[in-house]
């Protein structure tokens, strides 16, 4: 798997990531090695094998919505990067 | 009783000693916030130390302990826990700039749950950022040092709670496994750590890294320890789906388990070239010892392993990516004051808050998962990963444990595999696949190396069978217990 300048665009784009140039082409010699790695993989017979999520096979799990929670407002508001005394701001999302 | 006597005990004796009023949870916790405050410069273990608010602590609870409000075993007794569960009012960075700065409103279940006990949280231990890493070097916080010394890393990604509990500087920790984190420390500083069974422990107000891999587990110097502390935190949450009702370990049959007639299992490529000729004399020396004591011991193929590491890297990073996807810099985490657009704020605020190996981590998951590689990848994992059941399934049928080491080597010396991810995540080799299939394993000390460096087996049980990997502990605890590995620390503190 050769790890382009395009495929690394379209990751940081993914991502929500912005790399500096020294860590991009760091990032693109890393990856090439760990996918070149990773590529093993193909080597393994997996013809008819089902793919397994959950080792022990549950599915949903269900539990009355109750509220058990105080008041918490003040201190969720107060981890915000940005707010007012009542709410968390942020930026302009349409004009 | 005075702090050397105090530092000295394990959680389980000191619980008795504050019991028996021969020592109190304020002068027991006075006593580790000192050890701390004197040695912690050099280790680097605590990200944050609770000094008056710990002495705070202990005093309510030695009146909780007096009324008789508090009967449990370890009430009274200080712990660590690692910087990723979620404490009420108390900094969790996750060892991330990301995370700098942010307070949790409520408490991680396995932390409202060590609290209900009356233990005494000391702080918050330093780890590789987001759990990412097998060092402790990723931290942002700067690197934890092993107490081992010689320039050594403690470990990851729990390296702080080990290397707290190995210096002494806490007589118990909390670490978190996602596929090594609690297991691998254990083994570089030489103190014993369980992984749970997936579902045993609730991981709700755990920072989420691999959900369908992450655990939590105790982090000891004594296997008696460690299963108590199993017995405190584990049991069913309404608010962790995935968590299981489970029976709690049986102390006594622990110090009673008979070897005789157990079978273990030794998969070859445990053992195989790659493995340093230390570890493997170490643990087989051990493996020797339950033979002689009444075990029968087999060795058996497990062709699987040689695909453990593509595997877990698969499916950990496709869980980072989604999970870390959260942080945006809007409702917690880092965000720079001086952007005025949405998705500049998102980009800058990811950019800025992560370090180099969460970038790499989510680039790789957003990878696999993206359109037109997902079945190649994410998908083939998944089969990879059925099959890796079914080969432990199949183990679990002829054995009552699995046995082999923790890692390939004792502890690397500092910055010998931050340079080169894909070197640090070969060695993850030994516990990744534990994970994966989401079994209990435990990493006891057994031996050292020729530079006296402490060495981990690892002990592998079948889903929700602690007591016999414990027993199995308790036991070598007992025959070794003239050279008592768990008990040496570093520098004869």
């Amino acid at each position: 798997m050769e790890i382009t300048e395009e495929l690394i665009d379209y990751l940081q784009k993914l991502g929500r990531i912005r790399l500096s140039e020294e860590d991009r082409q760091k990032t693109m010699k890393d990856l090439g090695s760990i996918m070149g790695y990773i590529d093993k993989l193909n080597e393994l017979d997996t013809t008819g094998v089902e793919p397994l999520s959950h080792v022990f096979g549950r599915t949903n799990v269900v539990r009355e919505d109750e509220v058990t929670n105080g008041d918490m407002r003040d201190k969720i508001i107060g981890n915000a990067a940005r707010k007012s005394e009542e709410t968390i701001l942020v930026p302009r999302t349409f004009d | 009783m005075d702090s050397k006597e105090i530092l000295k005990l394990t959680a389980l004796e000191l619980g008795k000693a504050i019991k028996e009023k021969k020592t109190t949870s304020k002068e027991a916790t006075k006593a580790y916030l000192d050890a701390i405050a004197s040695l912690d410069g050099k280790y680097n273990s605590y990200i944050t130390v609770r000094a008056e608010d710990a002495l705070k602590d202990a005093e309510a609870i030695d009146e909780k302990i007096a009324s008789g409000e508090l009967k449990g075993g370890f009430a009274g007794v200080p712990v660590a826990v690692k910087d990723n569960m979620c404490t009420d009012g108390i900094l969790t960075t996750c060892g991330s700039k990301m995370l700098g700065n942010f307070i949790p409103p409520y408490d991680a279940t396995a932390v409202r749950k060590i609290k209900e006990e009356g233990m005494v949280i000391l702080g918050k231990t330093n780890m590789d950022e987001f759990a990412m890493g097998s060092t402790t070097e990723t931290s942002f916080f700067g690197p934890t040092v092993n107490p081992w010394g010689d320039n050594r890393v403690p470990g990851g990604s729990s390296g702080g709670s080990a290397a707290s509990v190995a210096a002494r500087l806490a007589p118990i920790s909390l670490g978190s496994d996602t596929g090594g984190s609690i297991r691998q420390p254990a083994s570089f500083c030489g103190i014993t750590g369980l992984k749970p069974t997936y579902g045993k422990v609730s991981r709700y107000g755990l920072v989420a890294f691999g959900s369908s891999l992450d655990q939590i587990g105790p982090m000891g110097r004594d296997v008696l320890d460690v299963a108590y502390m199993l017995n405190v935190i584990s049991g069913e949450d309404p608010k962790d789906q995935s968590s299981a009702d489970a029976p709690k370990l049986d102390l006594e049959a622990i110090k009673n388990f008979d070897l005789n007639g157990k079978t273990i299992g030794l998969p070859d490529q445990y053992f195989a070239e790659g493995m340093d000729e230390d570890v493997r004399n170490a643990v087989m020396e051990a493996v020797k010892l339950f033979e002689s004591n009444g075990a029968k011991v087999e060795t058996f193929p497990m062709p699987i392993m040689d695909y453990a590491i593509p595997t877990y890297y698969i499916i950990c990073c496709a869980e980072a990516c989604s999970n870390l996807s959260r942080y945006d810099g809007i409702k917690y985490g880092y965000a720079p004051d001086d952007v005025e657009d949405l998705m500049e704020l998102y980009i800058r605020s990811r950019s800025e808050g992560f370090g180099m190996e969460v970038k790499r981590r989510i680039m790789l998951g957003n990878f696999v998962l993206s359109s037109g590689y997902y079945d190649a990848y994410y998908n083939k994992a998944l089969q990879a990963k059925a099959l890796i059941k079914k080969a432990f399934d199949e183990a679990f049928e002829k054995y009552d444990v699995v046995i082999g080491p923790v890692a390939p080597t004792a502890a690397l010396k500092a910055g010998e595999s931050l340079s080169d991810p894909l070197k640090m995540y070969l060695g993850d080799i030994c516990t990744v696949l534990i994970n994966i299939v989401g079994v209990p394993a435990i990493s006891v000390p057994c031996g050292f190396t020729s530079q006296n460096l402490p060495v981990g087996m690892q002990i592998i049980g079948k889903h929700f069978d602690e007591q016999t990997i414990l027993g199995f502990t308790y036991a070598f605890q007992k025959l070794t217990a003239d050279k008592a590995y768990e008990q040496q620390t570093a520098e004869g503190i």
